[in-house]
């Protein structure tokens, strides 16, 4: 496969080491009243869809940027790609 | 007997000829010959035996598709089983030899399977070997893996290189082909960079198997000239023996060029094979089409083909199957085969048509009916022929050519995911139209079948994916014969009728494996294994699936067809692994002392890519734990030093790093004094243990932080996920700085003594107290930094330097530690010194230990959040009774404590209910005299003192041992803050 690195342009995949859902970027508030819960399930429930998937891709052969790869399980066609602090930003998270 | 078979002229070089050998006889050929061509030029038909009924076969096929003629190629280190005879590129000096057999091949011992086929049919080893299951292992198993294989392998490293590359293009074309070379002359001469790959060593396709004109030139001279111009062009990278593998995603396309195959030994400097990746925005597929027989009984003897590849033989390579040939065919095109062999002066005995209107001929009789049967016991002799009006003819015959028809070329168009569809005016599958994104197909294999279709496909094909506009050229002018064909796939009443020769499936066996009940295509396949031998069904499948279709009352495509996949053809492993072997096998890091090291004799040890001194073996010592014995006294009575570059190291530097620390390690970081190094414990997001190290505060807003030698790269990783993923508005910056900086473990009483002789400044107790961190100058001025640190219990020091003064430093410390007896020490004695004193490493950090179980718990802060903290305190993780790290001690000093073997109580049963806990990691040491180990126990820190059992069932050990603290030595910690 090919990812259209947002800084690098296209890398072979080859360069990357995958981590899975995306949604990894949402850790839970600790100190929620649910947090024994929301960690559990951050942990343990995560997606695997059989189709589109927001994905976790690290350049590690390359920049050491953490990607959010839009990715398509079914055909492997890429949709989107985006620094993964940016998605994090975008999604609230801070320091 | 040389080359009886020759006839006329066709593309070898008569000027030359080459000297080979078949099964220790020698023979001759020429250049341009396969050995397939070669050996039916001297009239040797039988080349093999078949997989399971041990038949005599010849080649089907002139190509790739080969099923029947698998050859060992060479000899010594350098052979090669299951080379397909008819692909193989005759050199002088050639040496091969038939496999698959036992005795000689025209007296194979196992032909006597044929005598039981009855019992050897489909599903045989599902029902056979079934009870009892003890009989798989002794004695079924051996004599199936005796009697069914294919070639041998010489069990030696094969003496040549493979290679692996990398290219880009805009267009990758693949089959050179007339629809193939039309498509790269149009691309190419509109400045497109192409790649043009084909299998075959001389480019053309089936151009230079048949007789037609191309304009005024004969096809294989129009193809020759197209090669002369493409091979002009800057823009065009021709690559012949070159098989495109497999088509993956994105564009990317694997390839295996056979650089030296055809050649007795590589040139210097040269490989084998180079497997190539290939990047392309666009792909033309002209894989052209595989012609496909037709099931009768006994259509497996020696002699009988394709009708294409008697043509091509004829054609091409100049040579006659045989000197009489029928040809049995349900489409026009086997008349074809009928004519050119004829206009060679080969005798067409006669034309067995199976459809009433078949085309007459002057030349030879057409026969319409169908062949029932075949005589001949090492090769055909007579063909038994049954007319339409019911009468029988015996044609006397040395060759048969099938022409079942063509079926295209689907197999690349289906690497992801892609289904064919069915043409029924070709009576086969063309292309789906759920191709790999970005490729075109073109000719053939798109089912244009006559070279005029094929030469205009491939220019459109080209003009449209590199959006080429303007009117299309004149194409000159070729043949454009439509395909008359009346599907036709099996004879009537036959059952050991061959539809896979190379895995020996009959008509019978997919009738059987119907009646059984396998309606699916795939359980047909693996229930039978029709299409699972190395040719992947490509002449066999078909008929498969038609018989199928019938039995079960559906339309062909209804049945469908089995998946294709990767690789095209077979691929030797060698290719696939090109360098990565032997030594090679993974990059191999050495540490800033190697060099000193190996000048010590040192024994080395591969620690994830790293190799580490393992020890130093001094004159007279015979036993490694002598020298590991000796190592770790005189570290604890004197000085030792050790390479520790191989921890990872993490510069963390920013406003917010003492924050980030925070968060990545349980303990606290964020009051550590400038000048100070904390022991830090990482947890995973699930609370179990990740890996420890040390943080050392070199500045307020800097620290350097170590991980274990195995996890650095997945910690540095986990890092920047927090970093990236989890606080991107942290202002802090990580940069691995494993090998910017060489570090040395400097360990025992005298460390500091031998230290102070090269440090620029006061390191005494005071001045550089234990836990202390700084950046210093040594030897007068050269930056260093150094960390009152201790892995071995002993007052220690780690000194780092850029990694280019690494092998000086070593030096200089052996130099001026001399007076010290400094003595250097390995991996071994390392791991002795951290056990004797009870500190965790790789086994006990092993992912399934939490803090709590290494002791450790009270280390995970309160006052703030971390990686892993809310899910450590979940309920499952803190129970009663957990695991507690301790230390063991045989309760006889002579008795070993191996690790991995497990603690049960001094009395009661041994088994895995009254699991008590395991010893993980253990040693023997020199400062006790006897050996010990660490380990985890339920409820270990208030069992101190209490006697257990160390079993290991497995290895047959049971010892008497007692639990004790895991500081064996220096509990109070004395000696470290000396």
């Amino acid at each position: 496969m090919i990812i259209d690195h947002p800084l690098l342009g296209p890398r072979d995949s080859a360069e990357f080491t995958y981590m899975g859902d995306a949604r990894l970027i949402d850790r839970p508030d600790p100190d929620a009243e649910t947090a024994a819960q929301d960690f559990y399930e951050y942990g343990y429930l995560r997606g695997n869809p059989a189709g589109w998937h927001d994905e976790l891709w690290f350049h590690e052969a390359g920049d050491r940027s953490w990607l959010v790869v839009t990715r398509n399980t079914l055909t492997h066609e890429i949709s989107k790609v985006q620094l993964a602090r940016d998605v994090a930003r975008s999604r609230g998270r801070s320091k | 007997m040389t080359q009886v078979n020759r006839i006329g002229r066709g593309q070898v070089d008569f000027t030359k000829t080459l000297k080979f050998s078949f099964d220790g006889k020698s023979y001759t050929g020429h250049p341009g010959d396969t050995l397939a061509s070669a050996l039916l030029a001297n009239g040797v038909r039988l080349m093999g035996r078949s997989f399971k009924y041990h038949r005599p076969r010849g080649p089907l096929s002139a190509g790739s598709e080969e099923p029947n003629a698998l050859v060992e190629l060479r000899g010594g280190a350098r052979q090669e089983p299951n080379t397909r005879a008819t692909t193989v590129e005759l050199f002088d000096g050639l040496l091969a030899k038939s496999q698959n057999r036992l005795g000689s091949l025209k007296f194979d011992l196992l032909s006597i399977n044929d005598r039981f086929s009855n019992f050897l049919t489909a599903g045989f080893y599902y029902k056979t070997f079934m009870w009892p299951a003890a009989f798989w292992e002794k004695f079924y198993e051996p004599i199936i893996r005796n009697a069914a294989g294919l070639g041998s392998l010489s069990l030696k490293d094969d003496p040549d290189v493979y290679d692996k590359g990398f290219l880009h293009c805009d267009l990758l074309i693949i089959g050179a082909g007339p629809a193939g070379l039309s498509a790269a002359l149009t691309a190419g001469r509109a400045g497109a960079d192409v790649i043009l790959a084909d299998e075959d060593f001389r480019m053309g396709g089936r151009l230079n198997s048949e007789t037609f004109a191309i304009g005024d030139a004969s096809g294989a001279d129009w193809a020759a000239a197209a090669v002369a111009e493409l091979a002009s062009l800057p823009n065009v990278r021709l690559m012949p023996r070159t098989t495109v593998i497999g088509a993956f995603d994105h564009g990317i396309y694997g390839a295996v060029e056979r650089v030296s195959d055809h050649i007795h030994t590589p040139d210097a400097g040269k490989p084998r094979q180079v497997l190539w990746r290939i990047y392309t925005k666009q792909t033309v597929l002209a894989a052209g089409a595989i012609e496909r027989p037709i099931a009768f009984e006994n259509n497996d003897r020696p002699g009988i083909m394709l009708a294409s590849a008697l043509r091509t033989y004829a054609n091409r390579f100049a040579v006659a199957a045989d000197r009489r040939v029928a040809i049995f065919t349900n489409n026009d095109d086997g008349h074809r085969t009928a004519s050119d062999l004829h206009a060679r002066g080969v005798k067409v005995v006669a034309v067995i048509d199976t459809r009433a209107e078949a085309p007459r001929s002057m030349d030879y009789e057409v026969l319409h009916g169908q062949v029932i049967d075949t005589k001949g016991r090492l090769g055909l002799t007579f063909a038994e022929v049954k007319l339409a009006d019911g009468s029988m003819r015996t044609l006397d015959c040395g060759a048969l050519g099938l022409s079942g028809g063509w079926n295209p070329n689907v197999h690349l168009t289906c690497h992801q995911r892609g289904r064919p569809t069915w043409n029924p005016d070709l009576a086969a599958f063309v292309p789906g139209t759920d191709l790999p994104p970005g490729m075109t197909v073109a000719g053939a294999a798109q089912g244009d079948l006559s070279t005029a279709g094929a030469l205009a496909g491939g220019a459109k094909a080209a003009r449209a994916v590199l959006g080429l506009k303007g009117r299309m050229p004149v194409l000159p002018e070729a043949e454009d014969a439509p395909v008359n064909i009346t599907p036709f796939w099996y004879v009537e009443g036959c059952s050991r009728a061959w539809l896979d020769q190379q895995n020996d499936v009959t008509v019978k066996d997919v009738k059987l494996s119907h009646q059984e009940g396998f309606r699916s295509v795939e359980h047909l396949k693996r229930y039978t294994t029709l299409g699972m031998a190395t040719d992947q069904g490509k002449t066999s499948n078909m008929g498969g699936l038609a018989i199928m279709a019938e039995l079960a009352g559906k339309a062909i495509p209804e049945v469908g067809t089995t998946i294709f996949r990767p690789p095209y053809t077979p691929t030797a492993i060698g290719v696939l692994a090109g360098r990565h072997r032997g030594q090679e096998f993974h990059p191999k890091r050495l540490t800033p002392s190697h060099k000193w090291a190996e000048e010590q004799g040192a024994v080395f040890v591969e620690v994830g890519n790293w190799l580490r001194a393992q020890w130093f073996p001094k004159p007279g010592e015979t036993h490694w734990r002598e020298s590991v014995d000796r190592e770790v006294l005189a570290t604890r009575k004197s000085v030792g030093v050790c390479d520790v570059t191989t921890l990872g190291k993490v510069d963390v530097q920013g406003t917010d790093a003492a924050a980030f620390l925070n968060k990545i390690y349980c303990n606290g970081f964020a009051k550590l004094a400038v000048g100070k190094t904390r022991y830090g414990l990482m947890l995973r997001e699930d609370g179990i243990a990740m890996d420890d190290g040390t943080a050392a505060r070199l500045a307020e807003d800097h620290f350097v932080v170590t991980t274990t030698t195995a996890n650095a790269l997945p910690v540095y990783r986990h890092m920047e996920f927090v970093r990236q993923c989890l606080c991107p508005d942290m202002d802090v910056q990580l940069i691995s700085t494993t090998e910017a900086w060489a570090q040395y473990a400097v360990a025992g009483p005298n460390s500091r003594k031998l230290l102070e002789k090269i440090v620029d400044q006061d390191i005494s107790n005071e001045a550089f107290p234990f836990m202390a961190c700084a950046n210093i100058t040594i030897c007068g001025g050269l930056r260093a930094r150094l960390f009152r640190i201790s892995f071995s219990g002993e007052l220690a020091y780690e000194i780092a330097v850029p990694m280019a003064y690494g092998d000086a430093l070593m030096r200089k410390i052996m130099e001026v530690g001399a007076e010290f007896d400094v003595t250097p020490y390995g991996t071994e004695a390392l791991g002795v010194m951290r056990i004797e004193k009870g500190h965790a490493a790789g086994n006990e950090l092993n992912g399934t230990t939490t803090a709590q179980n290494l002791g450790m718990g009270r280390m995970i802060s309160s006052l703030k959040d971390c990686i892993g903290k809310t899910l450590s305190q979940r309920e499952g993780l803190n129970a009663d009774g957990d695991l507690r790290q301790v230390g063991i001690r045989p309760v006889d000093p002579n008795d070993p404590v191996p690790a991995g073997a497990h603690l049960m109580n001094a009395d009661g049963p041994i088994d895995a209910a009254h699991d008590q806990g395991y010893a993980t990691s253990a040693c023997y040491s020199p400062n006790l005299g006897h050996a010990i180990a660490i380990g985890f126990l339920k409820n270990g820190s208030d069992r101190m003192g209490e006697r257990m059992r160390l079993v290991s069932p497995l290895t047959k050990v049971q010892v008497d041992v007692e639990i004790t603290s895991a500081h064996f030595i220096d509990p109070e910690g004395e000696r470290l803050r000396a």
